[in-house]
């Protein structure tokens, strides 16, 4: 290679850095910086028991998630994506009847009640989570996050945000179907 | 305005305008901190103050849970405290929080493999344009002194002749 060839290449240098970085930066755009990786994926739930709604009713705790593929929905009265996703839960439980259980966030019981009274109730078991704690416990850091629990009890996929359709054809469904075999 | 851009103001209107600039200079930024969270110890207080400028409120992203007024963000600074209480190193606290939440709670995230080109991508960048710098001056040092001096043009060659042959200076041109 002549000295010159080997100065021209030098000069698309630049060139190739921008292409690498812009490629980078344009990867960077498709995501959403909002959605964080949860440290719990192919780990075992955290240890926790929560009370029911009212007094004396069931509650939710983390003995309850061995034995099959279900779903943890972490839901508020008072958190408005909630209300869009709680129609698709609706369908899971009852058309596709998916076991789902639910950790009421930081509510008023008989909010959460009015809640459910009002736009169903989807889930198999209810924990009310008060203080919030046992949310902290799961690396919850909004309303709603859903997660899919395998047989053994250990969490497989953590959705940020409201279900979508799409969100549960695509991924949530496959994915029960899959660790259900 | 003539006479400066306070000519036209009253003593009065200076006075406020005094009083404003010492209030916002020495006025402290609101604090996101609640009294009721607080420690009755204050050297466990600052500790747990120091730890909450570690951590990134998880819902503003931009903010560590010590400015930020988020919900979450109060949460996890009582639990900050409650961990302190219960006798956990500052170490201990971080290490709890960041088991929950992953690096991107931590405001300094640790070297590790996944991160090593957050933290090592600038240097290598500046590494990258210095090489190419050094390149670029040794070739050019290299072209100037092997280049031969090119031949003046006719009209140079005059010029510089009758620049040579003058003898009064400042008459030249």
């Amino acid at each position: 290679m002549s000295a010159v060839t080997r100065h021209r290449l030098l000069l698309l240098l630049p060139l190739a850095v921008f292409l690498i970085l812009g490629g980078y930066f344009a990867l960077g755009l498709t995501r959403d910086p909002s959605i964080l990786p949860s440290m719990l994926i192919d780990k075992p739930a955290p240890v926790f028991a929560l009370p029911g709604l009212s007094e004396g009713e069931k509650g939710l705790s983390n003995a309850d998630l061995t034995g099959k593929v279900q779903l943890i929905n972490v839901f508020a009265s008072w958190c408005a994506p909630c209300r869009v996703e709680h129609p698709l839960l609706m369908r899971l439980a009852n058309e596709q009847g998916v076991t789902i259980h639910a950790i009421n966030y930081k509510d008023k019981p008989d909010a959460a009640k009015a809640f459910l009274a009002q736009m169903g109730n989807p889930y198999t078991s209810i924990g009310a989570d008060k203080d919030g704690r046992v949310a902290i416990d799961f690396g919850v850091y909004g309303v709603p996050e859903t997660y899919v629990i395998d047989r053994q009890g250990r969490v497989r996929y953590r959705h940020v945000g409201p279900l979508m359709p799409f969100d549960v054809d695509e991924k949530i469904l496959p994915m029960i179907r899959e660790l259900s075999k | 305005m003539r006479g400066g851009a306070f000519a036209g103001m009253t003593k009065r209107a200076a006075g406020w305008m005094a009083a404003t600039v010492l209030a916002a200079t020495f006025s402290l930024p609101a604090l996101a901190v609640m009294p009721d969270e607080k420690l009755a110890d204050p050297v466990m207080e600052a500790r747990a103050r120091e730890i909450s400028k570690e951590l990134r409120c998880l819902v503003c992203q931009n903010q560590s849970i010590d400015d930020s007024n988020a919900d979450l963000a109060r949460d996890l600074r009582v639990l900050v405290r409650e961990r302190l209480v219960a006798g956990d190193s500052n170490e201990q606290v971080l290490a709890y929080v960041h088991d929950r939440y992953g690096d991107f709670v931590l405001l300094r995230p640790p070297v590790t493999g996944y991160t090593a080109l957050l933290w090592g991508g600038p240097f290598a960048l500046l590494l990258l344009a210095g090489f190419g710098t050094a390149l670029y001056m040794r070739q050019r040092r290299r072209d100037v002194d092997t280049m031969p001096a090119p031949a003046l043009t006719a009209e140079e060659e005059a010029r510089l002749t009758a620049l040579l042959n003058d003898d009064k200076p400042g008459v030249g041109r």
